[in-house]
């Protein structure tokens, strides 16, 4: 089963042949869910030049937020920034450029990416700021705009248990944005809590079949909470 | 006198009807969950990926996995589902979702929402608004009538970027319960204790108000 087993042996390996300008699809939704060990990888390796596609953009110091401490991020396509200084400076001085989609037509941009759909029609953001410059059409009475689908050249994602061939599952709302851009990679890297043996996961219960993915790895994690709210 | 936040939960609470599936925005629309009548079973929606929001979590029970729209830890509760972000969008943008409550910072008589951004002041993106209105047929936009300035909220013409355009109906603000019809404000019930008089002067957009304007009701 070599072929078929994605299981790669290190963090470097796993994000072998990323380059500079590439264009990286994160997982995530605030900090929950986010692939942690990888883009600490992706800033040891001090990639520049880089177009991020995220929900968000992390907080200073963690998640996608390191990325921005060494200016390694170009453009950020995400639908809410908030809650990063060093963000908003960069955006401000002129070296970071950020373009903001709607948080449905993210995840569908991506999904469509995945699933070999190169654009669609929504009614979302149509008479608002985001359909300036885009194509629009009336169907049955109503007025849509059409947004692209997005790939990239590496999605980097954040599972709870996979095994050897690459099959993924998620724990609760860590699913988020992850089996989506899982799709839309040109190559999917996946970091889990756990590699399972080939037949533990029950196959009607996968969230992300194995064809998605190219290299597997199991890694260890802080999962900060960015809002601690508990009841009395 | 102008509601305070939790009657305007409460007002916005009878909305609800048994069976609905909702989306409750950051804010006062959070607040509804706490007065859902008696014998009423809704499911709340958050749209990071969870059908059938429960409380906070105990200390015991806390999970960064588990957390709402707004980045807080929540729990599920008993009939939950969770899924991934495009699904979540599929059920909003599909119309699946019986009722809306979100915040914004002005609306006009055309029923356009303006709720994302400041012109001068940092864009910290829209998130899931601008689906969230584009997609429900049943919306409530829960807001302060006039800012602290006296200036009002309900207007002509939004003067902020939009959310979104000619998809609002109904609204409640501290002052009043107003829905949208045919370009204007129609006033269908007032605070306890705040005149049509206060509402006139506060409504920058047309308002049309009916010969009889019941006022609302606490317990």
């Amino acid at each position: 089963m070599s072929g078929l087993d994605k299981r790669v042996g290190s963090y470097e390996e796993a994000l072998a042949g990323l380059t500079d300008d590439m264009t990286i699809l994160s997982g995530g939704f605030g900090l929950c869910g986010i692939p942690e060990n990888l883009i600490a990888e992706i800033r040891r390796r001090g990639t520049r030049g880089l177009t991020v596609v995220s929900n968000n953009c992390g907080v200073d110091g963690f998640g996608l937020g390191v990325l921005l401490e060494d200016r390694q991020i170009r453009k950020m396509i995400a639908s809410y920034v908030g809650e990063n200084a060093l963000f908003e400076q960069q955006l401000l001085n002129g070296e970071l450029e950020v373009e903001l989609t709607p948080q449905g037509t993210l995840a569908e941009r991506l999904r469509a990416g995945g699933a070999g759909i190169p654009a669609f029609f929504t009614a979302t953001g149509y008479g608002t700021q985001v359909a300036e410059g885009k194509e629009t059409r009336q169907i049955k009475g109503r007025h849509y705009i059409l947004e692209e689908a997005i790939t990239g050249d590496f999605a980097i994602v954040k599972g709870w248990k996979a095994d050897h061939f690459g099959n993924v599952v998620y724990r609760h709302t860590a699913q988020n944005f992850n089996p989506i851009v899982a799709t839309a990679g040109r190559i999917t890297v996946v970091e889990v809590e756990e590699i399972v043996e080939p037949g533990e996961l029950e196959p009607s219960q996968i969230h992300t079949p194995g064809i998605y993915v190219d290299r597997i790895i199991q890694g260890s994690f802080e999962k900060r909470i960015e809002k601690r709210t508990v009841r009395g | 006198m102008a509601l305070t936040r939790e009657q305007m939960a409460q007002r916005v609470a009878r909305e609800l009807k048994d069976g609905y599936y909702v989306n409750l925005g950051i804010g006062i629309p959070t607040l509804v969950a706490n007065y859902v009548p008696e014998g009423m079973d809704v499911m709340l929606q958050s749209e990071n990926g969870l059908l059938g929001m429960g409380a906070f979590p105990t200390e015991a029970e806390l999970d960064a996995d588990m957390i709402n729209a707004g980045k807080q830890t929540v729990t599920a509760r008993r009939g939950a589902a969770i899924f991934d972000s495009a699904q979540s969008f599929a059920m909003i943008r599909g119309g699946h979702v019986d009722l809306t409550v979100l915040g914004a910072f002005e609306v006009d008589v055309q029923g356009n929402i303006a709720s994302w951004m400041i012109p001068g002041k940092l864009v910290k993106g829209m998130g899931g608004a601008m689906d969230l209105v584009a997609g429900a047929d049943n919306i409530i936009v829960v807001m302060t009538h006039a800012s602290k300035d006296g200036e009002s909220k309900l207007l002509p013409f939004c003067s902020l970027p939009l959310t979104g355009a000619g998809c609002i109906r109904k609204v409640l603000t501290d002052l009043a319960w107003l829905e949208i019809e045919d370009g204007a404000f129609v006033l269908k019930e007032r605070a306890p204790g705040v005149s049509v008089e206060e509402i006139v002067a506060k409504t920058a957009g047309k308002l049309i108000v009916p010969e009889h304007v019941p006022e609302m009701q606490f317990a």
